[in-house]
C-alpha cells in the first residue's frame, strides 16, 4: 500500500498570525511544545482532534492547515 | 536535548544506580557473608520486596532533584502536560517492556523446567525486570527523537 505522507503549513500560518511562537500554538492547543514542533516538522502526525484544535486556533478549515498526498514510490 | 528526553535519560541513570547500589550492598551484606543464601526462596522474596519501595523513594529523590537542577540551569519548569503523543510513546514503550518481561519470565521458569537453581529464575525475574525497563525507556528516547 501507498505511503500517506501529511503535510501541513502551520510553519507560514504561526508566521501570519503575527510570528506566533510554537509556545504559545501549544498551549492554545493543549499540547507540549515538542509535540508541535514534531508536527510542524511531518515528525508526527495529530489526531483528528488535534488537527481541528490547531485549525480552529487559525480560523481556517483543516484543508488549508494539513495537505494529503500518496507516496506513489513507497509502494 | 529536550526535556522529556533529558528526564527519561535521568530516570535510566537512577535505575542503573538503584539497582547496581541495592545489588553490591545485598552482595556484601548477605551474600558474601553466607552464598548459600542465594537458593534462600525466603532471601529472594525480602529482596524483592524491599527493592520495590526503596526504588520508588529514590526514583522520586532523583525526580525531584532533577526539577531543581532543571529549574536553575534552564529557568524552565518542568512539564506537567501529557498530549496525546506522551501518551502515544509511553503505550508503545509499555509494550516493549511488557514483551521483553515476558521473555524474561519464560526463561525464569525454563530455567527452573531444566533443574536450575532457584537464584538462576530470581536473578532471570530481577534482571528481565530491569532490562525491559531500561530499553523501553530508550525506546522512549529513540520515539521522541525519530518521531512517528
Amino acid at each position: 500500500m501507498a505511503k500517506c505522507v501529511i503535510g501541513n503549513e502551520i510553519r507560514k500560518l504561526r508566521f501570519l498570525a503575527g510570528e506566533m511562537t510554537q509556545q504559545q500554538l501549544a498551549d492554545r492547543t493543549g499540547v507540549t511544545r515538542q509535540t508541535l514542533a514534531a508536527i510542524e516538522n511531518g515528525k508526527y502526525y495529530p489526531s483528528l482532534e488535534l488537527a481541528f484544535r490547531i485549525a480552529h486556533v487559525f480560523g481556517l478549515p483543516l484543508t488549508e492547515v494539513f495537505s494529503f498526498r500518496l507516496d506513489e514510490d513507497s509502494k | 536535548m529536550e526535556q522529556k528526553e533529558r528526564q527519561i535519560l535521568v530516570s535510566v541513570i537512577g535505575s542503573i544506580l538503584i539497582l547496581g547500589g541495592y545489588s553490591l550492598y545485598v552482595y556484601h551484606k548477605y551474600i558474601a557473608a553466607n552464598p548459600a543464601i542465594i537458593n534462600d526462596f525466603k532471601f529472594w522474596g525480602r529482596a524483592f520486596l524491599i527493592l520495590i519501595p526503596v526504588g520508588i523513594a529514590a526514583q522520586i529523590v532523583i525526580h525531584i532533584v532533577f526539577a531543581i537542577v532543571n529549574k536553575i540551569a534552564t529557568d524552565e519548569d518542568l512539564s506537567t502536560v501529557d498530549d496525546e503523543r506522551d501518551k502515544l510513546i509511553e503505550l508503545k514503550s509499555i509494550r516493549i517492556s511488557h514483551w521483553l518481561f515476558i521473555l524474561g519470565f519464560f526463561l525464569a521458569m525454563g530455567s527452573q523446567a531444566l533443574g536450575m537453581p532457584p537464584w538462576v529464575m530470581f536473578a532471570a525475574l530481577l534482571g528481565s525486570g530491569f532490562i525491559a525497563s531500561v530499553i523501553s525507556e530508550g525506546a522512549k528516547i529513540y520515539y521522541y527523537r525519530r518521531g512517528h
